[in-house]
């Protein structure tokens, strides 16, 4: 039987794993202590709001295979190709032989600090969309003095197509996600004004404009098109914004409770490292496949894979599709 | 008297008048264009005693180039070799020849001496052939390195030379041929009459057997004509440099200074620049980008010759690391202003009516505080600033926390005169009615317009120069951690207002400064800089990333910086962590 080692434990790396171990033994990394903690950290999903912790359960469970051997707590440091063989070394300097390796690393969200003018971190009326996800499961959203917002403004793109952030890209979930987290602010506080300011907004998924229209429609949430350009506190510990309607074309203020900021997709700390051991690093840190069309789980080494969010921003439903088409590759290969 | 001419001697005497004549003419011509406030300060101090300091720099700095030498002892020396050299051999020449001929003469004998006087040798005579010998070695052993360095600049500490324009080559080589070409003659001439030094009565020595009467004509007449031609391009060619500084030098002792448009005062500084290249080695444009031909000194010449172009003006990061290393010390970024003010009215007025409404606060006894444009997108330094003033019980007026108005720089340094103006006026009138005694900035863009572009009858300080202030006097406790920290020098704050120490006094008392590579005088700049509104993304992060890499030197655990542009550029860098020094100080607060 021969050995694969899969790098992450998100859910490409589980969709993989539970495959290939149908007739393969499969090492499944994980630097955490839990698996599946960048859907953890949500509330409900886009785009029919199902429950992550629901999702995660039923990912979870796959792993429920004695041809899987989960370690937690585990980082992989380097991927070294011996012949046909594979060496994965990991953070405390172990090595582990495997015939085949999977990347699928994922992402983190961008550090929404380094754009400071928009204050995270430094007003407490100012969160990015992980923690609104928190807020929402929780269902304790609350302003700087932990009083009930009366109004809520989310602001697209934060750190992805900015060039001064060095990210030029899309990050793809973010404009759904702030819809998504709209509506749901919007059934937890009825009163509330709630307001997204967009540069456009990139509905292009299934249900997603469906979804964006109801929100108009049945939860009067309001979309201003226009970039915030700074915050500040106000004495009363609000948050004052300062932006431009690009629609208008005027300068606009406005205090709010909550600025919540959609931060983007930015490779993983882990998918930038290995990505550069191994020599297939692409744009932004994520990793190059061997090419966008018919080779997009394989890369310019041969037996070692990717799939997932390591390669780009993407949502769960295609890394799961590009789980499934990974595993199949490597059965090929393996054969 | 003995007859002291011959045919020779003509190419050289006419080649003096038109120089002299040249000279007097633009020298005059510039003075009649200096601008009301340029004469009346020469007026004023023409006759006090400002300027003798000025006769020693200009003999520091025109002849013997100390701060050419302070750079690299090997270019100091090529400079100093050519310029000294050769005045002491023009200097002592003309004593020889006042010692050893009685009567009157004229002047051309003491250049073309050796021709002249070969009777009966005395020991006088030997003294001070062998004095002119060895003069006229340390000259040749100077162009010799300069003809090295026109192949191999490193020998002089350079990477790159500047690239001259043909006249410019042109005159370059007949001052090179003026050395050797003396060298020939005199020896030639010693062949015969055996009057010649060490060195020319060696080499005379060996032309003895080949010595003709004609030949040495030939090299006496080659020489003079070499001098002549040196002469004749000498005015419009890098070489009005060797007068003009020495002008420059008095009306800078006598406070002239670079107005807001090109004056007859921009002539001279433009003349004085020697084209030497310094300014080329350290620009980011060039070390960093690659860009050439937008260098000061290329500005400079373009400008010289009525070529200035706003498109090579705006090349440019400002970040005024070639003044400070123009051996000159020429006002370059004025300089380049001059070329990019926009004659367009650019209206800002408009955009700023909102001021009209601003009442000036009453602040008897309060600190006033200006965030600055930048600061208000780093919120971290300006909460950092408040939390201090709180810490020490010190009341401030926050002047531009909601309505801001620009302090005016960036617009000047894009050339918009009328509009910085402008707003400098409304900010000016505001502080004035608020009656503080102290102001107090984050940004050291502002510090740089407040303390020169305004004329502001209270003190101003960068707050690192505040916070330094109120550690000396005990008002403020800090508590040491041991976080390793290095300091970045903005360009505003260091190379443009000379503060270095306040920034590193303050951070020693909280942390372990540790040393970057390039430090002080010599930062690199950020690449974020306000003064360039041209580059592109890309230029920009090379710039940073090139000044990230010489701060990493020491492996530091922080970044610290006192401009919130800097902060911001390296932020989106590193994944070290990027901090104000107010924003270091207000953490460490007992
Ligand atoms: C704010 C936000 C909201 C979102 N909401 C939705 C939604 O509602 N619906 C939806 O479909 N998608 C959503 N997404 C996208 C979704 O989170 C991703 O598509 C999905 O998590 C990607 O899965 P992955 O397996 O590729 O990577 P990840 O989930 O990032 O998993 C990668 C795993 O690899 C591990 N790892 C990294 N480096 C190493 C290493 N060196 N050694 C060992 N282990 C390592 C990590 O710890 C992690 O567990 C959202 C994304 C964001 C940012
Ligand atoms: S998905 Fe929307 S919010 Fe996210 S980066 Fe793209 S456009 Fe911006
Ligand atoms: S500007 Fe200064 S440094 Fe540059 S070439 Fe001229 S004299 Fe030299
Ligand atoms: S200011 Fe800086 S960028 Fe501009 S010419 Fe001088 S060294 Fe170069
Ligand atoms: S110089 Fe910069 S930071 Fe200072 S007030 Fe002007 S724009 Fe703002």
């Amino acid at each position: 039987m021969s050995k694969i080692a899969i790098i992450g434990a998100g859910p490409a790396g589980i969709e993989s794993a539970s495959m290939l171990a149908r007739s393969h033994e499969v090492l499944l990394f994980e630097k955490s202590s839990t698996a599946l903690s960048n859907i953890l950290d949500k509330a409900y999903l886009f785009p029919d709001f199902s429950s992550a912790t629901d999702i995660a359960d039923s990912l979870n469970s796959k792993l429920i295979n004695e041809n899987i051997k989960l370690m937690l707590n585990t980082e992989v440091v380097d991927i070294v190709r011996n012949d046909s063989e594979w060496k994965i070394v990991d953070k405390s300097g172990k090595n582990y032989f495997v015939d085949a390796v999977l990347i699928t690393t994922g992402y983190q969200t961008f550090d929404a600090t380094r754009k400071e003018e928009l204050g995270y971190g430094i007003y407490k009326g100012v969160v990015t969309s992980i923690d609104m996800e928190r807020m929402i499961k929780y269902n304790q959203i609350v302003n700087s003095i932990n009083e009930s917002p009366k109004r809520v403004v989310f602001l697209q793109c934060v750190g992805s197509r900015d060039e001064k952030s060095g990210n030029r890209y899309c990050s793809k979930v973010c404009c759904v996600t702030a819809v998504k987290q709209a509506i749901e602010v919007r059934k937890m506080l009825p009163d509330a004004e709630i307001y997204i300011f967009y540069m456009d907004l990139r509905m292009w998924g299934q249900h997603f404009e469906e979804l964006y229209r109801e929100s108009q429609e049945k939860y009067d949430i309001r979309y201003v098109r226009g970039r915030i350009s700074e915050a500040s506190s106000t004495f009363d510990r609000k948050i004052q914004i300062k932006a431009e309607d690009t629609l208008l074309g005027v300068p606009l203020k406005m205090t709010t409770d909550l600025l919540v900021l959609m931060v983007g997709m930015e490779a993983s700390a882990g998918t930038k490292s290995l990505g550069c051991k191994c020599g297939i690093e692409g744009e932004y840190g994520f990793i190059k496949t061997a090419t966008p069309h018919l080779c997009d789980n394989e890369t310019s080494e041969k037996g070692l894979f990717v799939a997932g969010s390591c390669k780009r921003p993407m949502t769960i439903n295609d890394v799961i599709n590009d789980a499934r088409s990974a595993a199949c590759l490597i059965s090929e290969y393996l054969r | 008297m003995m007859n002291y001419f011959s045919p020779f001697v003509l190419p050289f005497v006419l080649g003096t008048f038109v120089l002299l004549g040249i000279c007097v003419f633009k020298y005059i011509r510039w003075y009649m264009s200096f601008d009301r406030v340029q004469r009346s300060k020469v007026k004023k101090n023409i006759l006090s005693l400002k300027f003798l300091p000025a006769i020693w720099e200009a003999i520091l700095e025109c002849l013997f180039h100390r701060k050419v030498f302070r750079r690299n002892l090997v270019l100091g020396y090529m400079h100093s070799s050519i310029a000294f050299g050769w005045f002491l051999l023009i200097l002592v020449g003309a004593i020889e020849a006042e010692v050893c001929i009685h009567g009157s003469k004229p002047f051309w004998v003491a250049i073309f001496y050796r021709f002249f006087v070969h009777e009966h040798p005395t020991t006088t005579s030997v003294v001070f052939a062998n004095i002119m010998d060895a003069l006229l070695l340390v000259v040749l052993s100077g162009v010799m390195l300069a003809v090295i360095k026109m192949v191999y600049s490193k020998i002089v500490g350079m990477r790159r030379v500047t690239k001259h324009v043909l006249f410019d080559r042109f005159a370059k080589f007949s001052l090179w041929f003026i050395f050797p070409l003396r060298l020939l003659a005199e020896s030639y001439t010693a062949a015969y009459y055996g009057n010649g030094g060490f060195m020319t009565q060696a080499l005379g020595n060996l032309f003895a057997p080949i010595y003709h009467e004609y030949v040495e004509m030939a090299f006496w007449t080659m020489y003079s004509i070499c001098l002549a031609v040196f002469f004749v391009s000498m005015p419009f060619s890098r070489y009005m440099h060797i007068f003009t500084e020495v002008f420059l030098i008095f009306f800078r002792r006598m406070g002239v200074t670079e107005g807001d448009e090109k004056t007859g005062y921009t002539m001279y500084e433009l003349s004085a620049c020697s084209r030497c290249g310094i300014c080329i080695d350290n620009c980011p444009m060039d070390k960093q980008l690659g860009v050439q031909g937008v260098q000061s000194v290329y500005l400079l010449r373009d400008v010289r010759y009525k070529r200035g172009t706003e498109e090579v003006a705006n090349q440019c990061l400002m970040c005024q690391r070639c003044s400070s290393d123009c051996p000159v010390g020429l006002d370059l970024m004025t300089i380049r202003r001059q070329v990019r003010t926009k004659e367009s009215a650019l209206d800002a007025s408009g955009n700023y009516s909102y001021a009209d409404n601003i009442q000036a606060f009453n602040s008897v006894g309060r600190v006033l505080y200006f965030g600055g444009c930048m600061s208000h997108l780093t919120p971290g330094i300006t909460e950092s600033m408040i939390k201090i003033f709180e810490a020490v019980d010190q009341n401030y007026w926050y002047m531009d926390k909601n309505r801001t108005i620009c302090c005016g720089r960036p617009l000047l340094q894009q050339g918009f005169l009328k509009q910085a103006k402008d707003l400098r006026l409304k900010n000016q009138s505001m502080i004035i009615k608020s009656k503080a005694k102290l102001l107090v900035t984050s940004c050291p863009i502002c510090y740089q317009s407040f303390t020169k572009e305004y004329n502001l009858p209270i003190k101003v300080m960068h707050h690192t120069e505040y916070i330094a202030g109120l550690i000396k006097s005990g008002r403020l406790k800090l508590r040491k951690d041991d976080l390793k920290v290095v300091y970045h020098d903005p360009c505003e704050l260091g190379r443009g207002c000379g503060i270095y120490n306040e920034p590193r006094e303050v951070l020693k008392s909280v942390s372990t400064l540790v040393k970057a590579k390039y430090e002080k005088e010599k930062s690199l700049c950020c690449g974020f800089n306000l003064g360039s509104t041209v580059l592109t993304m890309e230029q920009q992060t090379k710039v940073r990333d090139a000044a990230v890499e010489s701060l990493m030197d020491k492996n530091p655990d922080l970044i610290a910086t006192a401009c919130p542009m800097c902060k911001k550029a390296f932020n989106h860098a590193t994944t070290l962590q990027v901090k104000d020094v107010a924003e270091i100080v207000a953490e460490n607060i007992i």
